[in-house]
């Protein structure tokens, strides 16, 4: 195989291309000619002292070239340059490193082509020949390039990478020269090529040597990760993650593994795993209610299965259960218990209030939530124990942790009667919304008695239009007209 | 810069253009296949497909039975595996748009298959989505750039600056003959949708904004499919970018003159009916058609809007973003967790406290996060992680005073050499410091007097008038002073450092084309943007070109950040 490649290199090297007709499949001809020729005269230089010189044309390590040279002649003898990239701590970029004016400098050696700018563009072999493609259409189903065996500089490699030719990239065998490919890569900002480059480091690669490298490149760090994530290589992930020390990501992507889980026994297995993973404190406690969501869930489920197919009990008769409640978010399980189990002892798992004591649910929340299903199955009378407090003289007196306009809005919702919806209203503490709600659901007691109170006459009267004649309101409007004793602002 | 003689706004190039190159390309490569062939296509790419092709190009060219396949592209592979276990052989081609990606010749390698397919590239970067609109149709570019590839690393180049970079190359790179070109550009902004996070998490009022947030426009398709021509003096583009209080004024106006023009008919004579039908029924027809269909998208709007207490979610946006009566907006968010409603909406609420605030305080992050989880499913607690990590959604650090880590960050920040950040600087270092920059730009009109919305005076009207959409005001106040000079404390606070301001004399650029100004969104730009714009450029006599990674919008943009249940 050297042998034969040896053989071509010379082969091109002395062949006259210069008059060939540039299309695109020419193209690669010329730039492979110029990598070759750049190729072949460095050989001289780099084998009479290899580590002299360390930065070239684009400031890129010579080492990895003269090594690639090396490997094209077969010659198994190893350089230590490698090293020297360990010292760039996190540099993405070579370009940013002086251009060092030397004798030894490869863009003598291109000095010919600079003038034409990047002598790797396409539109530059285009032009020479005036043969201008604007249209892609035109040109052969990508597919079909051909690679040719031979020696790209790992800048050629990844520039062929970006325009989608295949390169085949087994060449590139020794460490330094992996990384200097993919330092390249990181360069032209190509997370397409980074990524090729990084399957390839992958597998060729002992996966500490991989990870202790990218520790160093952020940019193809984040490839890798991201790579990992797509492509579901959890473990390869979880052990980068834990070898880069974030903890608290590791026990992140472990957790987020219970998503793929669909048999919620399994799944709570898993969340049990989690349980002692170095979260944040505060994702700790999240984590841990997860699981023990999920642990009553399964226990309230096969209960309730149970006491469904039996029919015996007669809520559930009358509303059958639409879903399960496996999976389901506290504040819906707390819906669910407060819908089949409002009355249940706190003893019992599926209890609001054993659900409100073991899930710290705020006051705020299980109101909202207790409110919700009991209007919906329109037992007002628990909806009135909700919000009856007793003081210590035995007075009791409405009290809620949320608005009383809220109240009104769910109980409305609800279809709840206008006797019960006007009791809330009532409570409204803002006179305006009070009004504003009064007069849209009707509760004309409320309307009326709040005109009374702003000795608003003309309000009143204007809405005593509005009652239907003959009605008990109306009645109660007329006699307030006709009281005498109340001293009317307009 | 805008002088009287100049109102009227300059022609704009024709970007349709890339629509007959992107369809010219795609028959050649249907040709490449001679003969009867059946067509996968991923479900992303039905609505920009639709819009350069249709079924009848495709028949012509012998697609037989079209197939859309669901989020799965490696369903392909399945195919082809199924195929070959039954003995069946067919030709299989991939056409990977735009690009293929080295992911999937590994996963072609894996599946066996490699070899057995061949492949080619669509290189259908651009879609015209309007004259003055132009999408690269990457929805999930925000997500992986600003969540996955940056955020646990500050990186010495931002986004734009990356672009910016990469646009110097191609410019070096690309043959010297554009010298006979006139450029046809005369400025181009480049904006990083993490600059303003704001404007895209406001509830949008403008009406296609709101169409957008309620049905979800796809590749701008909200309109039935209609001739384009008609389409520029149809109903839609009269009212698009209209604050949606004054839409239903014009439509009803609009009913009463088409119903004034059917009711011509009676009292004609057989000659005039005549040349009514011929002439000018078919084009009542559509207007009627096309009315009655934004009739029906106002009704539903409004039936949702006024179910989920709209106009209490607007309040609570403008007290964020004024800042005032943050106690009373705490607990209104609070309860809109509490009882369930729109998950996207809470955590759109949380995020714009966090934004203005500067972080929640973190008895507040912690109360809030864990009702979020309780109502919404504990899962999301990896969302809340996301969301830190864009900085959309953070905690304030507790004990120290915020001034002592801002300059402590911001020492670190500059030090670029320090290169790597440990996550919780990277998060505080990207504060958003949004009142100090709403105050220096005068971001919030003040409110002396009604905002009359029918008679817009500044770009606020698109929010109602009460917020000026940072990023349009940027490009305002850069347009104004032909330069940032003047505006460093703006960027200071917007992170100082990380701006680029590329400046070529070119004096043959025609004045015409001066007034052109292209604005590239980077993890996309919302319809309420599109409309500041158009109306600072119909107030300055400038035409505004929008190209953009694609169109958002608060939901598209929280729901990037979601871990997808499975």
């Amino acid at each position: 195989m050297n042998r034969m490649k040896v053989d071509e290199e010379e082969y091109w090297h002395s062949s006259k291309c210069k008059a060939f007709t540039f299309d695109d499949e020419d193209d690669e001809l010329s730039q492979l000619k110029e990598s070759k020729r750049a190729v072949n005269s460095l050989r001289d230089i780099v084998d009479d002292d290899d580590d002299l010189e360390k930065f070239s044309w684009s400031g890129e390590p010579v080492g990895s070239i003269s090594w690639s040279i090396k490997e094209t002649a077969s010659s198994n003898s190893n350089t230590s340059e490698g090293r020297d990239l360990s010292g760039q701590k996190g540099s993405s970029s070579y370009g940013a490193f002086p251009k060092q004016p030397s004798s030894y400098s490869l863009s003598s050696f291109f000095k010919g082509r600079n003038k034409h700018g990047s002598f790797q563009s396409l539109s530059d072999a285009l032009t020479d020949t005036g043969l201008k493609n604007y249209a892609p259409e035109l040109r052969r189903p990508k597919a079909e390039f051909k690679d040719y065996t031979s020696d790209w500089s790992p800048k050629d490699t990844v520039r062929r990478l970006q325009r989608g030719k295949i390169s085949s990239l087994e060449r590139f065998r020794s460490l330094q020269d992996k990384l200097l490919l993919l330092d390249e890569a990181v360069a032209v900002h190509d997370g397409n090529v980074i990524t090729a480059i990084l399957i390839f480091l992958k597998k060729t690669l002992k996966k500490e040597i991989l990870f202790r490298e990218l520790e160093l490149r952020q940019v193809a760090l984040q490839h890798l990760i991201y790579f990992l994530k797509e492509t579901g290589d959890q473990k390869l992930l979880l052990d980068l993650l834990r070898f880069l020390d974030r903890t608290e990501e590791v026990a992140l992507t472990q957790y987020r593994e219970h998503l793929t889980i669909q048999d919620a026994e399994k799944r709570k297995e898993f969340l049990k795993g989690c349980i002692g993973l170095s979260f944040s404190s505060e994702d700790a406690a999240h984590v841990q209610d997860h699981y023990t969501l999920l642990e009553r869930q399964i226990i309230i489920e096969a209960n309730d299965k149970h006491l469904e197919a039996s029919g015996q009990a007669e809520i559930f008769r009358k509303y059958p259960r639409k879903a399960s409640i496996l999976n389901m978010p506290l504040v819906t399980t707390l819906f669910y218990s407060c819908f089949y189990h409002y009355t249940e002892a706190e003893g019992t798992f599926s209890s609001p209030t054993n659900l409100k004591k073991t899930f710290k649910i705020p006051d705020k929340q299980y109101v909202l939530t207790a409110l919700a299903a009991r209007a919906k199955l329109r037992a007002w009378n628990d909806v009135d124990a909700l919000f009856t407090t007793k003081n210590w003289l035995g007075y009791t007196k409405k009290k809620a942790p949320i608005g009383f306009h809220r109240v009104v809005e769910i109980l409305q919702r609800n279809n709840a009667p206008v006797q019960v919806l006007q009791e809330y209203v009532r409570l409204v503490e803002d006179v305006e919304t009070k009004l504003n709600l009064a007069v849209k659901y009707k509760c004309h007691d409320v309307v009326i008695d709040t005109y009374k109170d702003l000795k608003d006459r003309l309000q009143l009267m204007a809405y005593r239009c509005k009652v239907d004649r003959g009605s008990p309101a109306e009645e109660k409007i007329d006699s307030i007209l006709s009281n005498p004793q109340i001293r009317w602002k307009n | 810069m805008a002088s009287a003689g100049l109102r009227d706004a300059p022609q704009l190039p024709d970007f349709g253009l890339l629509k007959r190159l992107a369809r010219d390309q795609l028959v050649y490569l249907l040709e490449q296949l001679p003969g009867k062939k059946d067509l996968f296509i991923e479900a992303a790419l039905m609505s920009p497909l639709d819009r350069i092709a249709n079924v009848s190009i495709l028949k012509q060219h012998e697609v037989d039975k079209l197939y859309k396949v669901e989020n799965k592209p490696a369903y392909s592979t399945n195919i082809v595996n199924a195929d070959k276990a039954a003995g069946r052989t067919r030709k299989y081609k991939i056409i990977f748009s735009p690009q293929k990606f080295y992911t999937c010749e590994m996963v072609l390698e894996e599946e066996g298959i490699y070899g057995d397919v061949t492949w080619d590239e669509w290189s259908f970067y651009l879609l015209p989505l309007d004259e003055d609109i132009i999408s690269m149709e990457l929805p999930e570019f925000f997500r992986d750039y600003f969540l996955v590839s940056i955020n646990s690393v500050i990186q010495n180049l931002f986004l734009s600056q990356m672009v910016h970079e990469l646009w110097h190359e191609i410019e070096e790179d690309s043959p010297v003959d554009t010298v006979g070109q006139k450029p046809e550009i005369g400025h181009i902004f480049l904006l990083d949708r993490d600059v303003d996070y704001v404007t895209a998490l406001c509830s949008q009022v403008v009406y296609e904004g709101l169409v957008d947030d309620t049905f979800r426009i796809k590749c701008g398709e909200f309109h039935p499919r209609a001739p384009e021509q008609l389409l520029a003096f149809s109903v839609f583009s009269q009212i698009r970018n209209e604050h949606f209080s004054s839409v239903f004024g014009f439509l009803s106006q609009k009913a009463r003159n088409l119903q004034a023009q059917y009711d011509r008919r009676r009292g004609m004579d057989i000659k005039q009916m005549k040349t009514f039908v011929s002439q000018e029924l078919k084009g009542l027809k559509q207007e009627h058609r096309l009315l009655s269909l934004h009739i029906g998208a106002c009704e539903c709007i409004m039936k949702k809007k006024t179910k989920q207490d709209f106009q209490e979610l607007l309040k609570t946006e403008h007290a964020l973003l004024e800042g005032f009566d943050i106690r009373e907006s705490v607990s209104f968010i609070e309860e809109h967790i509490d009882r369930q409603v729109s998950p996207i909406d809470s955590l759109r609420l949380l995020c714009l406290l966090s934004i203005t605030e500067n972080g929640l305080a973190p008895k507040d992050y912690r109360s809030l996060k864990t009702q979020y989880l309780q109502s919404y499913g504990p899962e999301h607690l990896l969302t809340f992680h996301n969301l830190k990590h864009l900085g959309l959604l953070t905690e304030q650090a507790p004990g120290e005073t915020l001034t002592a880590v801002e300059s402590k960050v911001s020492k670190l920040v500059t030090d670029r050499t320090a290169g790597k950040l440990s996550d919780a600087f990277s998060s505080l270092g990207r504060k958003s410091n949004f009142r100090g920059i709403s105050k220096k730009l005068g971001l919030i009109p003040r409110g002396d007097g009604e905002y009359d919305l029918k008679v817009p005076r500044d770009m606020a009207y698109v929010f109602s008038g009460a917020y000026v959409p940072l990023s349009c005001k940027l490009i305002e106040q850069v347009l104004e002073r032909k330069s940032w000079l003047g505006l460093e404390e703006v960027t200071r606070l917007l992170g100082g450092n990380e701006f680029v301001t590329g400046k070529r004399a070119r004096e043959n650029v025609a004045l015409d084309a001066q007034r052109i100004v292209l604005v590239v969104f980077l993890g996309g730009c919302t319809f309420s943007e599109i409309s500041a714009l158009r109306f600072l450029g119909r107030e300055k006599g400038l035409r505004f070109v929008f190209l953009t990674t694609a169109l958002t919008n608060s939901a598209r943009l929280l729901e990037s950040t979601i871990e997808a249940k499975a």
